[in-house]
This record gives C-alpha cells, sequence and structure tokens, in this order.
C-alpha cells in the first residue's frame, strides 16, 4: 500500500508482513525507529511475536540464533558499535547456517564515536558469511527485507540487508508498503533445515577439528556462490507478485556505451545518477552501476554489466568506508572482478555522514573522465586542515622531552 | 530442610537407590530408564565432576519435563569433550552457540516455544563458571532480569579448565592456577576477589535459586526437579571438582565435593524469590584443612611449610558461611530418625509464578 | 532433518569412542568377609541372613532363617544365650552402635518355632549352604554310623551337621534329658525350657537317634575294627564324636566350720533344673566371677534370698562373666565385693580376706578381714571335664584338664573326634555349637578318605573399605526387659525379643560389609555412564567404556568393589 512513510516505519511494516516469530532489539542509533515500531505492533497484538528486550546486541544475535535453531522466523536489527559488539555471534550464526534476516542501518564506527552514516560497519563484516543486500531506496529497503526471509530460508544462510542510517532509516517517502496478503503468497512458511526438537534429537554445534573444518567452509562458500543464482530468482519472484523491480545483483544505469562507470553501493547511488545524467547532457558517456548485492560478490554480473560491449575504459568506484592502510574495499573486490586491464579510480566519500553532493560528484567525474583524477583520494576533504596537522606533526616530532613539546604547542 | 529424607536406616535416602526401596523412593540416577542424556564415549578426563554433575541433572530434568527438554551449552569443557565431530554424547536436542551467551540464546530458544504454544518444551541453558560467572554474566543478567523461562545451570569446578586451568572469577582464594601461580609472596589467587553468583542471582529475586553438589545426588536431583516446578527465570549452581585442575585423585572427586560442603566452605541452600528458604545442614564438619589436602592446586599451604595464617582465613571464610546459612545441626537433630522422603513429582509445593 | 556436515550431528554416536582403552586399572566387584561372619565362633554367614531378614515379610524371615539353620541349627537358643562376638566385631559400631545380630536372630529363630519350620535335607549334590566352605554333601544316605557322646550344644550340632550329610547317628548321653549346659547350666530366666525343647526335637525329628540314661563306658567296643574299635561291621560305629562337657564344678579348700553350708554352684543349678531346688537361706554368697557365678546369684533371688553377693578375688575388668551377664545381675540387685577371697566359712557368716592387685595385677593378701553374713556359700569356682570317656583310648593324649586335637578337631585316635568344653576353647554354647559342624565336616572328610580341604578365606571386609557417609545415623533398637523388680521374682525369660518392624529395622542397620546390596551407587556414580545394572542387585561393568576413574570403588558404602590393575 502506498504511503508517505518514515524509511524505519516502511521496513517496519515489511518485516511484521513476513510474520517473524520471535524479535531480539538492542537500541542503536540509527535505527531505533525500526524496533520500536515493531514493539509496539506487538504489544497492541497486531504482530503475533514474540518481541525480546535483551540487554546488548551480543544478546540479540544469539537470542535469534537460539530463536532460529528452535523453528522460528527471526529477525534484528543493529549498527556501527552494536554490529561490531554482536560480531562473535554474527559469524556464529552464517557457520551454524541459520537464516536470520538482520537490518544494518549503515552508521560508521569509532573511535571517533560518529552516528551518521557510512558503510564502514556492514563492511566489516563482509566475510563473516552473511548474505549482503544494499538497498538504495526506502521502497528497495522495504521490500528487500520480504525478500531476505526468502532467500535466507532457502539457503539456510542469513542475510543482512543494509539500508543507509538516517539517509534512509529518518527519511519520509512514498513507499509502497508491502501487504500481509501480498507477503504470504510470496513467503510460505519457514521450514527449517535444521531444529532442536526433543522428539527428534540432534547435536548442534559441534567442535569440528582440522580433518574437516577446510570441508564445512568450502560448502559454506558454495552455499553463497548458489545465492548468486538464487538472488535474481527470487527478485523475479517477487517482481511477478509485487509488480516492481526490487533486489537483484546489480543495477546498471546508462551503462550501455558508457565509458566511465561509476560503481557505488547504497542510497548514494540517487545523487549518482542525478550526476550521470547532468553529464550525460554534456555529452560524456558515463553510466553508473548499482551493487544490490555485495556478498556474495556477483563477478558475472559485475562484468556483464560493465563490459559488456568492451567500451569501458574507466571505472571510479565510490566508497562509503575505507580500510585504513589498505584503501578502498569495493574496488579491491571490483579488481579482482574486472582484471588489470580496466583502470580503476577509487574515491573515498561520505564518511562519518559527510553529505556527497551532486555538484561535488560532477566536479569529481568530470576529472575523471579527463583521466584526472588521482587513483586514491578523497572526495571533499579539507585538504588546508589534513595539511596542516600533517605539517604540525612533522614538525612536532623532534627530540626533547615531551612537556616541552606541548609548551611550544600551545605557543 | 528443603526435603526430608526416608526412614530406611542402611542407606537412607544418601545412597543411589536399594533394591528393598520402592522405585519413586529410588534416585533418577538408580533408574535403568534413566535418560543418560551425557552418554558414554565422551572425551572427559577420568573422574570429571562435571560429566557427573551434567548427567545427573539433565536426567533429573528429563524425568521432570518427561523428555521434553532443549539444551543450550556454552563454549567450555562440558561442550568440548561432549561433541568432537563426529561424535556425541548428548542424547538430547542440544544447541552450542558461543562461550558467553548460552543465557542469550536460551532466550531465544525459550521465546519461539512460547510463540509456538508449546508450553510442554522446556529449556536449560548451561555452561562452567568460566562461561557463566565472567564472559557470559552480561546475558546471565539479562535472562535474569526478564524472567524468560530457562534453568541456567552452572557447573563450577573454579577455573577455566578447558582451556588450560586459568583463573575465573570462581576461583576461591589461595588456590593454584595457570594464572594464579604458586610462587611469590602470595602463592595462589588472592583473597577478596571472586563473584558468588547465587547471590547475584538472588539479588534478581528471580523465582528459585540453588546451590548443590555431585557429592549428594539425592539434593541435587531434587533441585533440579524442584526447579522445574517454576516458571521465568531460575538457577542451579553445581560444585563440580576437577581432578586434573584441582590436583585431586579422579577417585576422589565426590569425596572432595562431600568435603567441601561438609568443611563450610561450599554452603548448599535453597532460596525462592531472592530469600533463602533452606540451607542443607552438614552432618559432620570437617575441618577445611581436611579438604585442602587432597588437592594439589593448595599444596604449597602445606609445603615447604604450613601457612597457617592463610587456612586460618579459609577456615574463618567456611565458618562465616556456616553462620550465615544456619548449616550446623542441631544436637537434638543427630537423634532423630529420618523423616519420609516425599516421592519426586510435585505434591503440595505451591507451583511457581508463570 | 537435512543436517549441516558436521556442525550437526545425531545422538549417542559417542558410543563408536571405546574410552575404555584409556584405563591403566580396572575396578572390579569383590566378596570379602564380614568381621560378624567372621567372628561367629558357628561360622555363620550373618551378613547373608541379614540381607534376606531385611526385606521383611515371612518368605524373608524363612530364608533368612534357613541360611542361619545352614550353619547353625539353634537360632533362637542362640538369640538369648550366646554373648555376640559378632556384635563386637561388627563395623557399624564403629558408626554409631553394632547391629543387634543377636536380636534378630532370635526373632528369626522364634518365628521358625512358631511357625514350625522344620530342618530340611540339602538338596542332592548341592552345597549346604552358600558361604559354607564348598563342603560337599550328599542328602542320600552314604551307609555310615557315627556315634555321638555327650546331647550338649556340641553333640547335638554335630549330630544336625552329620545328618545334613547323609550319616545315621545316635547320641548317647548319660543324662535324662538332651541339652547339656544349655539345660544344666543356663537358668529358665535366660533360656526358657520350651524354646530349647523345640530346637532340640526339631534335630532330633531328622532322624536322630538319642539314648538317654546312658553312660558309655567302653568307647572302643561301640567303634568298628576301621575306625580301631572292636565291634563287628555292621554293629559298630564308624566314628565317633565326643562332647561331654566340663560339669565337674572345680573344689577350693575352705576352711570351715561344722555345720557351715558349702555347695556347689553347677549342682544347685542342676538341682534347680531337676525340680529339685536347694534350699539356700535368705542371704547367700557365690564365690567367683564366672557366668556360672552369675547364675548361681541370679538363681538364688529367684529361689528366694533377699541378698545375693558375688565374692571375687580380683575387679570387675578381671572378671571372666561376660559383660552382659554382669549388668543383668547387677540390674537385679546382686551386689559384687570386689578383691576379696574366702578366708573362712562358718554357719551365717563368711570371713572375708581384702585383696589388693599387685604390679603384675596379680590378687595379694592385704591381711585385712571382715566379716560377711551368708547363710551359705556357693562355690563357682571353675568346672572340669569328665575325661573318663576317653581314658585308655590308645594315641588319646590330654593336658591341662582337657583332651588334645588337632585343627580338625580329631583326637590322637583315627576316628576319633572330640569338641566343646571339653578340649582347649573358650567355653561357650556358640563355639561348641561350632566344633560340631567343624568335627562333623571333618568324620564326613574322614569318611570318605580325605581329608576336608576348606575354601581359602576371603579377605576381611575392615572398616576401612566403607564409604560410612553414605549410611543414615540410627542407633540400635533395643530389646524389651522385665522391670528388675519382676525378674528378680520369677523364672520368666527376662529379656524380651524384637516385634518383626524393630527386627526388620535392625537387620537394615547391616551395612552389609563386603558384599553388595544393590544400593545403585556404583551405577549412579560413573562419570561415563559404564555400568550396566542386570537386575535388582546385580550390576556389570562395561568396559568398553569404563575410564578406571575409581569414583565407584570410592563410593561403594559396604566396599564390595576394588581397582585392579590392567593387564598389559
Amino acid at each position: 500500500m502506498l504511503k508517505q512513510i518514515e524509511g524505519s516505519r516502511a521496513v517496519a511494516e515489511a518485516v511484521a508482513a513476513s510474520r517473524p516469530q520471535v524479535i531480539c532489539a538492542y537500541p542503536i542509533t540509527p535505527q531505533t525507529h525500526i524496533v520500536e515500531a515493531l514493539g509496539t505492533m506487538v504489544k497492541k497484538g497486531e504482530l503475533n511475536a514474540a518481541f525480546l528486550n535483551v540487554e546488548s546486541e551480543f544478546a540479540a544475535m544469539s537470542a535469534v540464533i537460539g530463536a532460529a535453531a528452535t523453528g522460528a522466523r527471526a529477525y534484528t536489527a543493529t549498527a556501527s558499535q552494536g554490529l561490531l559488539y554482536m560480531s562473535e555471534a554474527v559469524y556464529n550464526a552464517a557457520g551454524l547456517g541459520l537464516p536470520i534476516v538482520m537490518t544494518v542501518a549503515n552508521r560508521a564506527i569509532g573511535a571517533p564515536i560518529n552516528i551518521w552514516n557510512d558503510h564502514s560497519d556492514a563492511m566489516s563484516q563482509r566475510d563473516a558469511g552473511w548474505i549482503q543486500l544494499y538497498a538504495e531506496t526506502n521502497q528497495e529497503a522495504a521490500d528487500l527485507h520480504v525478500q531476505a526471509f526468502k532467500l535466507a530460508e532457502q539457503l539456510s544462510n542469513p542475510v543482512m540487508v543494509c539500508m543507509d542510517g538516517f539517509l534512509l532509516t529518518h527519511a519520509s517517502e512514498r513507499v509502497d508498503v508491502p501487504e500481509q496478503d501480498q507477503v504470504d503468497v510470496f513467503l510460505p512458511s519457514y521450514e527449517p533445515r535444521q531444529v532442536l526438537d526433543p522428539d527428534d534429537p540432534v547435536s548442534i554445534g559441534a567442535m569440528v577439528g582440522p580433518e574437516a573444518f577446510t570441508e564445512v567452509r568450502f560448502l559454506a562458500h558454495e552455499r553463497m556462490r548458489r545465492a548468486l543464482d538464487l538472488i535474481p530468482d527470487v527478485a523475479a519472484d517477487f517482481r511477478h507478485w509485487f509488480g516492481r523491480d526490487s533486489g537483484g545483483l546489480v543495477k546498471p544505469y546508462r551503462t550501455d556505451d558508457a565509458e566511465l562507470v561509476v560503481v557505488a553501493l547504497g542510497s548514494v547511488l540517487g545523487t549518482v545518477k542525478d550526476a550521470v545524467d547532468e553529464l550525460r547532457e554534456e555529452g560524456i558517456r558515463i553510466g553508473a552501476l548499482g551493487i544490490t548485492t555485495f556478498r556474495p560478490f556477483p563477478v558475472q554480473a559485475v562484468r556483464a554489466a560493465l563490459d559488456g560491449d568492451h567500451r569501458l575504459r574507466r571505472v571510479v568506484v565510490l566508497e562509503r568506508a575505507l580500510a585504513p592502510g589498505s584503501g578502498g574495499i569495493v574496488t579491491a573486490d571490483l579488481r579482482a572482478a574486472l582484471g588489470d586491464d580496466t583502470i580503476i579510480d577509487t574515491v573515498v566519500a561520505g564518511l562519518g555522514g559527510r553529505p556527497v553532493t551532486r555538484k561535488s560528484l560532477r566536479q569529481m567525474l568530470a576529472k575523471a573522465s579527463l583521466g584526472d583524477l588521482l587513483e586514491f583520494s578523497f572526495l571533499d576533504l579539507n585538504v588546508g586542515l589534513v595539511e596542516a596537522e600533517l605539517a604540525r606533526m612533522r614538525a612536532t616530532r623532534r627530540s626533547g622531552p615531551s612537556a616541552e613539546n606541548l609548551l611550544r604547542d600551545l605557543g | 530442610m528443603s526435603y526430608e529424607r526416608i526412614k530406611f536406616y542402611q542407606t537412607g535416602s544418601f545412597a543411589a537407590g536399594n533394591r528393598l526401596l520402592p522405585e519413586d523412593l529410588r534416585s533418577v540416577q538408580a533408574s535403568d530408564a534413566r535418560a543418560n542424556t551425557l552418554t558414554c564415549g565422551h572425551r572427559a578426563c577420568q573422574g570429571c565432576g562435571e560429566a557427573l554433575g551434567a548427567r545427573y541433572a539433565l536426567d533429573a530434568v528429563m524425568r521432570a519435563t518427561k523428555g521434553k527438554l532443549i539444551a543450550v551449552n556454552a563454549t567450555g569443557c562440558l561442550e568440548v569433550f561432549s561433541t568432537p565431530f563426529p561424535e556425541t554424547s548428548w542424547q538430547i536436542a542440544w544447541l552450542h552457540s558461543l562461550f558467553g551467551n548460552a543465557p542469550a540464546v536460551a532466550s531465544g530458544v525459550a521465546a519461539t516455544l512460547k510463540a509456538m504454544g508449546r508450553p510442554d518444551i522446556r529449556v536449560v541453558a548451561q555452561g562452567g563458571d568460566g562461561g557463566t560467572v565472567d564472559i557470559g554474566m552480561g546475558c546471565l543478567s539479562g535472562l535474569f532480569e526478564r524472567g524468560d523461562d530457562v534453568l541456567y545451570i552452572c557447573y563450577d569446578n573454579q577455573a577455566y579448565m578447558n582451556t588450560g586451568v586459568q583463573r575465573s572469577g570462581a576461583t576461591p582464594p589461595a588456590a593454584r592456577t595457570a594464572t594464579t601461580p604458586a610462587v611469590g609472596s602470595e602463592p595462589g589467587n588472592t583473597f577478596g576477589q571472586g563473584k558468588n553468583v547465587p547471590l547475584i542471582a538472588m539479588a534478581h529475586e528471580i523465582p528459585y535459586v540453588a546451590t548443590a553438589t555431585v557429592a549428594d545426588l539425592r539434593d541435587l536431583e531434587y533441585k533440579a526437579t524442584r526447579a522445574m516446578d517454576f516458571h521465568g527465570a531460575r538457577y542451579l549452581h553445581i560444585l563440580v571438582p576437577c581432578p586434573l585442575g584441582w590436583g585431586s585423585k579422579p577417585a576422589d572427586t565426590i569425596k572432595v565435593a562431600r568435603l567441601a560442603t561438609e568443611s563450610g566452605l561450599f554452603p548448599v541452600f535453597e532460596a525462592e524469590a531472592g530469600q533463602v528458604v533452606s540451607a542443607a545442614p552438614i552432618r559432620h564438619q570437617v575441618p577445611v584443612t581436611d579438604y585442602l589436602r587432597l588437592q594439589a592446586r593448595y599444596a604449597h599451604l602445606f609445603h615447604p611449610q604450613e601457612r597457617t595464617e592463610v587456612i586460618a582465613r579459609l577456615q574463618a571464610a567456611a565458618d562465616r558461611n556456616i553462620a550465615r546459612f544456619g548449616l550446623r545441626i542441631d544436637q537434638s537433630q543427630q537423634d532423630h530418625p529420618e523423616r519420609p522422603l516425599l516421592p519426586l513429582a510435585p505434591t503440595d509445593h505451591t507451583p511457581g509464578e508463570r | 532433518m537435512d543436517k549441516p556436515f558436521a556442525i550437526t550431528l545425531d545422538p549417542g554416536s559417542s558410543r563408536a569412542n571405546h574410552t575404555g582403552a584409556w584405563r591403566t586399572e580396572r575396578p572390579v566387584y569383590v566378596s570379602l568377609l564380614p568381621p560378624c561372619n567372621n567372628a561367629c565362633p558357628a561360622g555363620e554367614n550373618i551378613q547373608q541372613w541379614l540381607y534376606h531378614a531385611e526385606e521383611g515379610g515371612q518368605p524373608a524371615y524363612e530364608a533368612a532363617w534357613r541360611q542361619i539353620m545352614a550353619d547353625n541349627p539353634f537360632p533362637a537358643i542362640m538369640g538369648r544365650v550366646c554373648y555376640r562376638p559378632c556384635e563386637a566385631a561388627c563395623n557399624r559400631g564403629q558408626v554409631d552402635e553394632a547391629v543387634g545380630i543377636n536380636s534378630v536372630e532370635r526373632f528369626l529363630g522364634d518365628q521358625a518355632i512358631r511357625e514350625g519350620w522344620a530342618a530340611q535335607l540339602p538338596p542332592r549334590g548341592t552345597a549346604s549352604a552358600p558361604g559354607d566352605g564348598g563342603a560337599p554333601v550328599a542328602a542320600a544316605p552314604t551307609g555310615k554310623r557315627v556315634l555321638v557322646v555327650g546331647a550338649g550344644p556340641s553333640g547335638l550340632s554335630a549330630a544336625y551337621h552329620l545328618t545334613r550329610l547323609g550319616h545315621a547317628v545316635t547320641i548317647k548321653d548319660a543324662g535324662s534329658e538332651p541339652g547339656g549346659m544349655m539345660r544344666y547350666g543356663i537358668p529358665k530366666y535366660r533360656l526358657p525350657r520350651d524354646v530349647l525343647d523345640a530346637e532340640i526335637n526339631r534335630i532330633l525329628d531328622m532322624g536322630v537317634t538319642l539314648e538317654l540314661n546312658t553312660r558309655v563306658t567302653d568307647l572302643l567296643s561301640e567303634l568298628t575294627e576301621a575306625a580301631g574299635g572292636h565291634a563287628g561291621e555292621g554293629d559298630g560305629f564308624d566314628a565317633a564324636f565326643v562332647a561331654v562337657g566340663a560339669h565337674i564344678g572345680k573344689r577350693a579348700y575352705i576352711p570351715a566350720g561344722d555345720s557351715a553350708r558349702i555347695m556347689d554352684a553347677v549342682s544347685v543349678l542342676h538341682s534347680v533344673e531337676d525340680g529339685t531346688p536347694p534350699m539356700l537361706g535368705r542371704r547367700v554368697a557365690v564365690y567367683g566371677g564366672g557366668n556360672t557365678a552369675m547364675d548361681a546369684a541370679r538363681t538364688a533371688r529367684r529361689l528366694g534370698a533377699s541378698e545375693a553377693v558375688v565374692v571375687y578375688r580380683r575387679t570387675r575388668d578381671r572378671m571372666p562373666a561376660h559383660d552382659i551377664e554382669v549388668e543383668e545381675a547387677l540390674e537385679e540387685g546382686i551386689t559384687m565385693r570386689w578383691l576379696s577371697t574366702v578366708a573362712h566359712a562358718d554357719p551365717g557368716k563368711l570371713v572375708i580376706e581384702k585383696m589388693r592387685l599387685d604390679d603384675t595385677g596379680f590378687p595379694q593378701p592385704t591381711g585385712e578381714f571382715e566379716e560377711l553374713a551368708a547363710d551359705c556359700l556357693v562355690l563357682a569356682l571353675g568346672q572340669d571335664a569328665d575325661l573318663a570317656v576317653l581314658d585308655g583310648v590308645p594315641d588319646v593324649t590330654f593336658s591341662g584338664g582337657t583332651v588334645d586335637v588337632g585343627p580338625d578337631l580329631m583326637t590322637g585316635h583315627p576316628g576319633i573326634f572330640a569338641g566343646g568344653d571339653m578340649v582347649p576353647a573358650e567355653r561357650t554354647v556358640t563355639v561348641a555349637i561350632g566344633h560340631g559342624k567343624k568335627a562333623a565336616r571333618a568324620i564326613d572328610a574322614w569318611l570318605r578318605g580325605g581329608s576336608g580341604a576348606t575354601a581359602p578365606r576371603h579377605d576381611l571386609a575392615a572398616y576401612e573399605g566403607l564409604n560410612t557417609w553414605y549410611y543414615s545415623d540410627a542407633p540400635a533398637a533395643v530389646r524389651p526387659k522385665l522391670a528388675a523388680a519382676r525378674r528378680t521374682g520369677t523364672f520368666d525369660e527376662v529379656t524380651g525379643g524384637l516385634d518383626a518392624s524393630t527386627a526388620v529395622f535392625e537387620a537394615r542397620r547391616c551395612l552389609s560389609c563386603g558384599n553388595c546390596f544393590g544400593c545403585d551407587n556404583c551405577y549412579g556414580s560413573c562419570p561415563d555412564n559404564a555400568i550396566i545394572k542386570t537386575g535388582p542387585a546385580g550390576y556389570e561393568i562395561d568396559y568398553d567404556y569404563c575410564k578406571g576413574c575409581g569414583i565407584c570403588v570410592t563410593e561403594c558404602p559396604c566396599g564390595a568393589m576394588t581397582m585392579i590393575p590392567e593387564e598389559p
């Protein structure tokens, strides 16, 4: 049903329509509105689920692990510090093969503490074995949750739906919120692959040694690769029942004859597409590729979208997170997919919630199209500030007691 | 007394059973129909108190729940020695997730069973002292505070045994561990540290808290059974000697646990809603040295010379427990014959709140 | 369920791991000799009959009684006159109080008499009872005849066991009633005659021939040539057991005036039994410190003496009389004059000399005298055996007033055995009964041409092997006693028996030292679930999984398990 609705609220309604049986929640900005909405629905009796207010994110993931193992469709949500705090359990859920769905309302990781949006939280868990989906819009965010349950349960693998904190969660937009009867047709009830049942007892969570661990990991990798086939199927299924495109592996935009393509994840794609349109007006053959499924990384889909007709000369990867000491994160996966022949420029943008403006993007892309971009750069970096700080550090790196140095700094 | 004993003077209700006792007055362990929740072939050390305690507690809970039980296990000795791929010695529905999250995982299991409308299936979460007292404390407190319908059982062998006998928040003062070695001017674990988790549990005012040891099977079974009368969060703390970590003989495991209670160092009691309701009286009190001498982790208290001041402090702690929990048996009680045992099914006890 | 590889496992798959390979030593079940069995002069399997009795109910009582009867045909008598060395040895005494074995034995013996249970011959080809030492028996008659001289406890016991072994037995006794000291030495108030008669007759009913008023003067003429005698085949006995007791009161020289009344305790008791009690007077002094002295003093009270004083030259702790007898005598108002000897006996009074113990504990005269009013003096200074029956028998030797016998109770003359008070041994009814059994088995072996090899004794079940924590604290039940005052006036039985529930209570106090009684502790205490329960009191170690930790052995309450090294 079409509504003017806050992103968090839309997600909550989509999750509710997916009939979860157990919801665990620990509050962290900017996820709070999602779990508050779900909690209210449960309390009012509108949603028949168990709603657990737990004492930490670690407990939240742990509780949904217990719930999923007992055969419940289970859901939780977190962000940033919370995601890190539950990291041990995040890996555990994937290792056990439990079809948990979790919303990550992307937010920067401290120190320094920062409550605004970037992708560093979800990126930190990219190797945990979860499927990672990035929503571009609130519509997609709502839709991806419904798809996520289906995907997770078919694969017996947990799914993380990432949506940009504040930019999506707290933005009020027009969303066609999936309705109960629609979801019921699309999403069957959960049939667990393995379950804790006193009448058919099993021991879940054995210790596996060197003789078999590699094989377990191999099978987990295979499972993720199977997702590459399943995700488009689920998206197609969703289109059939809901009448719109949502999800899938990648979203090419005007890439057919593009010589320059911007690759990005999440809500920044909206601004990217605006910049692309403007530059196209100026005759630059530019396109954009949104990566909806970041894990598993859709190598084939990326290649096909980017270089189907071999016109591509340059890719700019717009990173919403940074690997200090290394550089880009998406860049690394992209380079592995494309090989060394394609020029890839990495631009780190919007860390800690800094707005990514159309103007800045345009300027950066114009330079990129001329080949004037550095291989690795930061968008809208306050160069003066960092140069002054670097100079200060160089200057203050002199011998002598530190007290003297400090006095000197103070002037 | 929390329960009354059998008027059967040969072995009363202390031994597991007796051919002359009616079946319903014998322990669960005496029955060849016992669940054997943890069966043979596991990798526990010879004489492992935890293996014994786990079977004792869970077989009793299995009988109380008529076999409708799901167990969640923390990482630790119990989990490691029972489930090395491809072997598991568990015969029940069992889940192991992480070290510190057993209470939270169990909360999820309990929530699911409630959501599915399965009140007949009950949940036990269990772990060692490390997983309960230290790394699991946050989740444990959360479980208690929410009152989720889980019985949490802590098997306390007073150190991180599975990783090589390191000190935990349950390690008693003066005890030698790998991280509180018996060297220096104050060998062994420091005085004045440590947590009393049963009291912490009581402070949460959960319906039922009890302590027990592997030395008194009937008492342990009673408490495991009694705990299942209640709904909500419940806590059972069982002392389980570890021959390896404590440096005691494997054959002495039950004996050492008995001395821990008979010396007063480990008080055995029950509490409901934050109030102590019963304490098991000490039958024949022994000095703490009788208990300490059997364990190499206290050997430094006796060799090369006896550390009388340390031993005196330990004795004082034991005496304090005896006074605090009222563990001394009256002279008059000693002359009374034993009173009959109630059957293990709940009878005239008021059921716990939902 | 589609279990993910390696992460999820099927229940009980650990059984593939045979942890028994870890062992360096293994637990085994053992059967040790309980101290009560070990102490019983009659060799009863006390632990086993208590095991039966503790079940309660008539079938259990009968099974228990039959277990006693396998070794001792006089349980009701034992329950009244035995001095209970079993109770002194009982390990339970170190927990709270010894089990009242004697009380339970009496209860079972009385049950048998009440229910009229008959003594049985053992089934063909089986040992006469478990724990029997494996003595071979045959219910079928052997065709051999054995002569028993003396119908006291020893002779009657021998006759019983010989009959069970298939031999034809004839008892010859010079007296007019069977029973020996049981009748003529122990007063009625300790052993009612109906009980005595019932247990004697039960033996006779098995087919034993009893010839009373028959003194054997020429033993050799009764025996066949094979037994070294003169009797012809078919006429004589193939072996003999002589147990004539020691019923001649010792005399001491006591200076006495004319008409001072001095009597001999044995004769006094005999006369009472014959129904012709002597006139002892109001004040009676008994000289001596043994059981006979106690009996004489207590009998004197019952015959009407208002005062009975026991004069003994040493102190109470040196008295040969059993504590029980002394206690009961004191309760009845018998007074004791310790450290006193009789210097002179006059009508109506005695002159007593006070003694003192020297460094070696030997009494020495002090030269201090005093008078004691007494209408008569009864001498109870010990008894001698009448060895005349063995006089002149070749190769039979004597020493110290008794006949010499080997460990099998055979005298120097092959085929002639002796036992009871006439051989060197503690002089009690129970010892005599034990001799009867031992001699019967030895005779049986001798008649078959072999020497009865006894099975090796099991190791003793010492207290240290028990885990007493498991036994509830429960003091002994106490037999009711006639109020002392009433006791002294009558010859009614002084100590009553236990009722059934108390007897069962008492039997259940038995720790079952060294013998499994099915407490399930081993089965319950194994951390590896490596003990299998095979029956109500049957267990088997599953050595595939047993790691040899030894907890079962430590926690066995009765010490019926031990660790042995694993074979290399």
